[in-house]
Parts: C-alpha cells; structure tokens; sequence
C-alpha cells in the first residue's frame, strides 16, 4: 500500500495485520459567520485501526471533540468524507445516518449523561430498547453487561445513588450493550479521581480488544494517555502527529 | 421506548405534581365556573322548570322570559281552550307579593335581637296562584317536606318554599334546619335539648324520622292586610332573584296583592295525546294572536333572555378564560421547563440513535398522560365540588357540554406546551451532548 497525501497530512498505511475502522479523508468543519468564523478543522485525513484503543489529546480548542463527533456521524463535515468500516457516513441521509448510529456506535460522554430517573440497568438498556427489543430482554443483556463491568450488585441502583466512576461504568455499559464497531469517548476520565479514571480506561481497552471493534478516546488528562494503543496530537484543527504508544500496557 | 417517556416524566416527582396540578387546576376553574354559570342559567327557568302537568305556555305576545308578567284578560282562558289539540288549558297567576309579620328570636347569640325579641319582618315573595280545582302547577308530592297539598282548598292557606323559609322567619333555630328527615334516635343530645327548649317538642312523622318543617305549619303571616295561613312547606327550585316561593289558589291570589285590572299571567294548557305541541302552539298563536310555547322552549326564552341581556355570560367567560391562560401558563411552562431540563437527555438519546418521530412520540406521550391526569382530577374536584354544595346556596349544574370544553381545553394547552417542547428537540443538535 501507498500512502496518500491529503492537505500536507502523511498518512501512513496500516502496519501487517491491522485493519482500519475509521478512514478521514480531507476533513474540514467550520462554525460561526463572516468575522466569527472559526475552522475547527482543517483538512484533516487521519486514520483509527481497528482492535486497539486510540486517543486524541491536544490543546483546548483545537478541534478533539469536533473531529470525535464528525466521526460519530453526529456532526456533519463540511467538507471531506468519513468512512466507518467501509460505510461513507458523510453520503448518508438523515435515518440511515440515525440507524446506522444507533446499531453502529456507542458513546461515553464526560458528564455520563444517564437518565436520573432509571436504574443502571434500565439506563445501560437504552440503545437496545432503541433498536426495538423488548423491555425484559434488553434489561436482562443490560444487567449482563454491567455485571461483566463489576457493576452486579448497582443493577437497580439510581444514578444519584452511585460514584462518579460508578455512573461512568454505567455509561461505558450503556455504549457497549449493543456491541457496536466503534466506541466514541469524550474525556471520560475528566470528572473522576485517579483510581476511578484507570478503571475506565482499563475497561475501554478491554472493550477496544476484538477484531471488530476500534475505541476512540478524548481526552487532555495527562494521567490517562498510557492507556492508548496509539496516540494523536491535535493542534488548531490539525493531526499535528499520529504515533504508536510504546508505552502501552500489554494486551 | 414509552416506558422510558413515563420514567422520565414521573421521575421527578416535584415536577411531575407541578405539571398534574397546572393542569388540574385548569380543568377545575373551567369546570366549576362552566357549572355555576349553567346552574345560574338554569335557576332563571326554575319556575318553568317545576310546572311538570302542562306542557305549554300561553302568554301575551310581548312576554321574552318567565319574570317578565304581562296579565291578559280572563276572557283568553276559553279562546284558547277553543283551539283544537287543547286537551285543557287552565289559568295561572304570577307576581309579586309583600309578606308581613312578627317573627320572634327564639335562640341566643344572635347579633342582631336578643331572645324573646319580635322581629318585625317585610319580605317579596313570588306568590303563585294555580287553579283551584285542578292544582296544575303544584309542587309534585315528593317534593312536598311538610303538610300536603290538599290542604290548599282550606280558607287563606298558602304553602311554601322552604329555601327561604329563614328569610321570613329569621328567629327560628335554622341549625336545627338539618336533622330534617333523619331518624329521631340519631339526634344528638344537644340537638334533643335545643328542639325541647324552643319548641317544645320534637316534631315526627308517621316514619319516625325528625319533620323539623312541621314546625312551621299553622302560622301565618300578611300580604296585602289578608291573612295567610301555611298549610305546606314544599321544594322549589331556586329562582335567579332568591324570593321564597308562596303558593295558593288561583281565586285567593286576587287578595293577597293590590288590586289589578288584570291578573292571568299565564294560560297553563295540555295537548291532547297524539298531537305535536310544537303544531299546537302554532295554532293557538293564529287563533287567538297571544304566544305559545312548549315547556323547553320557554325555559329556552328564558336563559337565552338572561344570556343576552345580562352580563352574566362574559364574566364567567372571562373567569373561565382566565383558569385556562393560568392553567397554559403553570401546566405549560412547567412542562416546558422539564423539557428543557432533559434537553440534554434528549441530545444522548439523538446520539444514540433515537429518531425526532420517536422523540415526539415520547413528549407528546407525556403531554397526554399529565393531560388526561389533569382532566380527570379537575373535573373529579369540579363534580365534588358539585356533590358537596348540593342543595346548598350555590347553583352549581354541569351541562353535559362542559365536559368536552374542559377536554378540549386541556388539549389545547398540552398541545400548545408540547410544541414548544418539539421544536426544541426537532432541531436540537446531537452533537450537544459533547459539549460541556
Ligand atoms: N457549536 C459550535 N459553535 C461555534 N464554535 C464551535 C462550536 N463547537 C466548537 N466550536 C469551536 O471550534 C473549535 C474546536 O472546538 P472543540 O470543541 O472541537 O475543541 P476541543 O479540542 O474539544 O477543546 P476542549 O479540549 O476544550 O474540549 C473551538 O475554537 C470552538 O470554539
Ligand atoms: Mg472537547
């Protein structure tokens, strides 16, 4: 394979054996009007491979949490395209777009964002119960999923009733349940102490380890970065450099 | 999906009562004000409505609504007896008379006298006078609390309408008013004293139960210097102006007011079996030049007189408008807010792949739950309310129509703070969920 050159962006085949999920092709994304205008990314081709964890770090600012969703399909490109395992996400129409993220993509946000008013069980069964299973049945994989995350004895707790790194392994349970292809993850360790934020990030890399399945995650927490299989720096709507983390804990 | 829609919206319980509680509140005012407003209406007619033998009304061609008396010569009484489709017809005299006597203040504690003080009473009554020999017009039997009707035939006797029976005889003991009808081994002690200290006696009838309106069979009073005897209590329905209803002969009527020229008010008639009121009425108008109308239809003239003439319509209106705009204002801004609130959850659930139909789905679900709530409380509190005050003071009367109006009403505001809700959500930008 030879590598393609995209707005001065080098981007690199993937080493043998290593497939990939997520494939940025001149990317550019730009708010506001006139004087307000910003580009928060210029251009940007970058590539995510699949079975590893990989993460964004970078300044404040410089366009992580836009290129996190572009790739989500939850921000449309402006220009460029983006493909998910072999699906072009910017060609796709309003539902196949919704339905392609609902069997597709699991989310972590930084705040969790879990339903105050079910219980850990009932919240991690949200994407199943939006791609129709019964109310039983999705609560019961649900409650699976949350025991193989050490989470067992919550199933009918309330999310007030729970640590932040408790609520957080909800939400981790909530993105994985429907076992999709690629885990999107905004600064999941932000609002949590330095034990809680290892134990997510353990997770994410467990999660990260198949063959059908890429994790991308966002993060400035300096703390975390060892957890990434490979690591990317942003800098003002830049990939300013894509390298592999030598540091990484074994798989 | 949906049960996650009830989740959320019972999950905050605070806000969830909010919302119910706009909402019923909305669907109460309406409700309540919509009843009194028809039982008002419907008090108008009361007269009308208690005349059940007859079923039409021949009156002056001038007359609009039952107060409003323009006596005829007596001579109209055979012409109209003369159309064919009369079955009979026979006179009817409405007015006012002037009730004079001396009621004495038998209990303490009364501001106004002391005990034993006379009080020297001069009240408006409406005095009716039906036919003599047929009594059409006479409260039915059942309505009768005390004395009978029979008794009318005696010399001066009059019966009355117990609603305001306090207004003529205000020194009476009226908390006694209520064991009417109630077995006598239930009375409370002081009840037993108070009855056997002012009266002397316990009145009871053949069933043994307490006839508190027997007490005031046998007395009189004046109206035009001619003495009247009560003979009967008896229930009316409540008239608009609030005056104790009097009854009596048709013949004795003459002598209780200042001497008119002319004194049938109204021509009571029956249609024969098999024939149309409607067509009757029609004849006797050509005949005889004077109006007819059947019973609905005058009760009709009636509140459709006091619709148009009096203010009464607009103020309830107004009342009834004002509980809705509250009602939009508290349900829908409430419910609003909670949208907002969840704005955030709604942004995942976008995310996560839920469609806007969905979404809507969810709101407009939880729109209908606390609206239906709100429905059915407001208008469970509206006809408690109804059944409490019941017999009371209060006209309170629900037209079948009021429950509708509520309903459409209610709909209405959860329609109006849904939409709201839905635009927000319609264009409400997954990619929110990632922003801080
Ligand atoms: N919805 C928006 N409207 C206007 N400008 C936006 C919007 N979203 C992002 N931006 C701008 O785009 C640029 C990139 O934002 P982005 O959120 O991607 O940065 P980030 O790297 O995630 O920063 P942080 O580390 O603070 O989260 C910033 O200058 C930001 O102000
Ligand atoms: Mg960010």
């Amino acid at each position: 394979m030879s590598s393609l050159e995209f707005n001065g962006n080098e981007i690199a085949p993937p080493p043998d054996g290593i497939q990939t999920a997520v494939r940025v092709r001149g990317v550019s994304k730009y708010f506001g009007k006139g004087e307000q205008r910003v580009a928060a990314l210029q251009g940007v081709s970058w590539d995510v491979y699949v079975g590893q964890l990989t993460m964004i770090i970078g300044p404040s600012g410089c366009g992580k949490t836009t290129l996190l969703s572009v790739i989500a399909g939850i921000l449309d490109a402006d220009e460029g395209s983006v493909e998910i395992f072999g699906n072009d996400v910017t060609k796709m129409n309003d539902r196949t777009l919704t339905r392609f993220r609902a069997e597709r993509i699991g989310f972590v946000f930084q705040q969790y964002n879990l339903l105050p008013a079910l219980t850990s069980a009932e919240n991690a069964a949200v994407p199943l119960v939006i791609a129709g299973w019964s109310k039983s049945r999705a609560i019961e994989k649900a409650s699976h999923v949350l025991n193989s995350l050490g989470m067992g004895k919550k199933i009918k707790s309330m999310p007030n009733q729970l640590s932040g790194g408790q609520q957080q392994r909800v939400a981790i349970a909530r993105a994985l349940v429907h076992e999709p292809s690629l885990l999107v993850c905004d600064e999941p360790t932000a609002a949590l102490d330095v034990e809680s934020g290892r134990t997510v990030m353990n997770l994410m890399r467990e999660a990260a380890l198949r063959a059908d399945r890429a994790v991308v995650v966002v993060t400035h927490d300096n703390r975390v970065f060892d957890f990434g299989d490979r690591i990317t720096r942003m800098d003002d709507g830049h990939v300013a450099e894509v390298r592999d983390n030598v540091h990484a804990p074994a798989a | 999906m949906y049960w996650i829609a009830l989740k959320m919206l019972t999950g905050d319980r605070a806000k969830f009562f909010g919302i119910v509680m706009g909402l019923t509140f909305a669907s109460l005012l309406i409700y309540q004000q919509g009843s009194i407003f028809w039982g008002l209406m419907l008090r108008t007619a009361g007269q009308v409505t208690d005349i059940t033998g007859a079923d039409l009304w021949v009156m002056d061609a001038n007359v609009r609504y039952v107060d409003d008396v323009k006596p005829m010569l007596e001579s109209n009484l055979n012409r109209v007896r003369g159309v064919e489709g009369v079955e009979w017809a026979v006179p009817l005299y409405k007015g006012n008379g002037r009730a004079k006597l001396n009621s004495t203040q038998l209990v303490d504690g009364d501001p106004r006298a002391k005990k034993g003080a006379t009080l020297k009473v001069i009240e408006q009554v409406i005095l009716l006078g039906l036919d003599d020999a047929s009594m059409v017009g006479a409260p039915v039997p059942s309505k009768m609390l005390a004395g009978s009707l029979s008794a009318l035939r005696k010399p001066d006797s009059v019966v009355v309408d117990f609603t305001r029976l306090s207004k003529l005889y205000p020194g009476e003991d009226w908390s006694l008013q209520a064991t009417h009808k109630k077995p006598v081994n239930t009375l409370k002690p002081d009840q037993r004293r108070r009855f056997e200290e002012t009266y002397g006696r316990i009145p009871v009838d053949g069933d043994g139960k307490v006839a508190f309106y027997d007490l005031f069979l046998g007395r009189d009073f004046e109206m035009n210097d001619t003495r009247a005897i009560i003979v009967g209590v008896c229930e009316a329905t409540r008239t608009f102006q609030s005056n104790p209803v009097v009854y009596t002969t048709y013949s004795r009527a003459k002598n209780f007011v200042p001497r008119e020229r002319k004194i049938l008010s109204y021509i009571l008639a029956k249609t024969e079996k098999g024939v149309a009121p409607e067509r009757v009425a029609t004849a006797i108008m050509n005949q005889t030049g004077l109006k007819a109308r059947t019973s609905p239809e005058f009760k009709a003239d009636t509140i459709n007189y006091y619709l148009k003439y009096t203010g009464i319509p607009i103020n309830f209106g107004i009342t009834a408008m004002l509980g809705f705009l509250v009602g939009t204002a508290i349900a829908g801004q409430t419910f609003y807010n909670f949208t907002l609130e969840n704005l955030k959850q709604f942004g995942a659930l976008k995310a996560m792949g839920a469609t806007n139909l969905r979404i809507v789905g969810m709101i407009l679900l939880q729109a209908a739950v606390v609206g239906l709530l709100g429905y059915g409380l407001g208008c469970g509190l509206g006809a408690l309310f109804g059944v409490l005050t019941d017999g009371g003071e209060l006209a309170f009367h629900t037209h079948p129509i009021t429950l509708p109006i509520v309903g459409v009403a209610i709909v209405a505001i959860c329609i109006l703070s849904s939409i709201l809700c839905i635009r927000r959500v319609m264009v409400l930008e997954p990619a929110i969920v990632f922003r801080g």
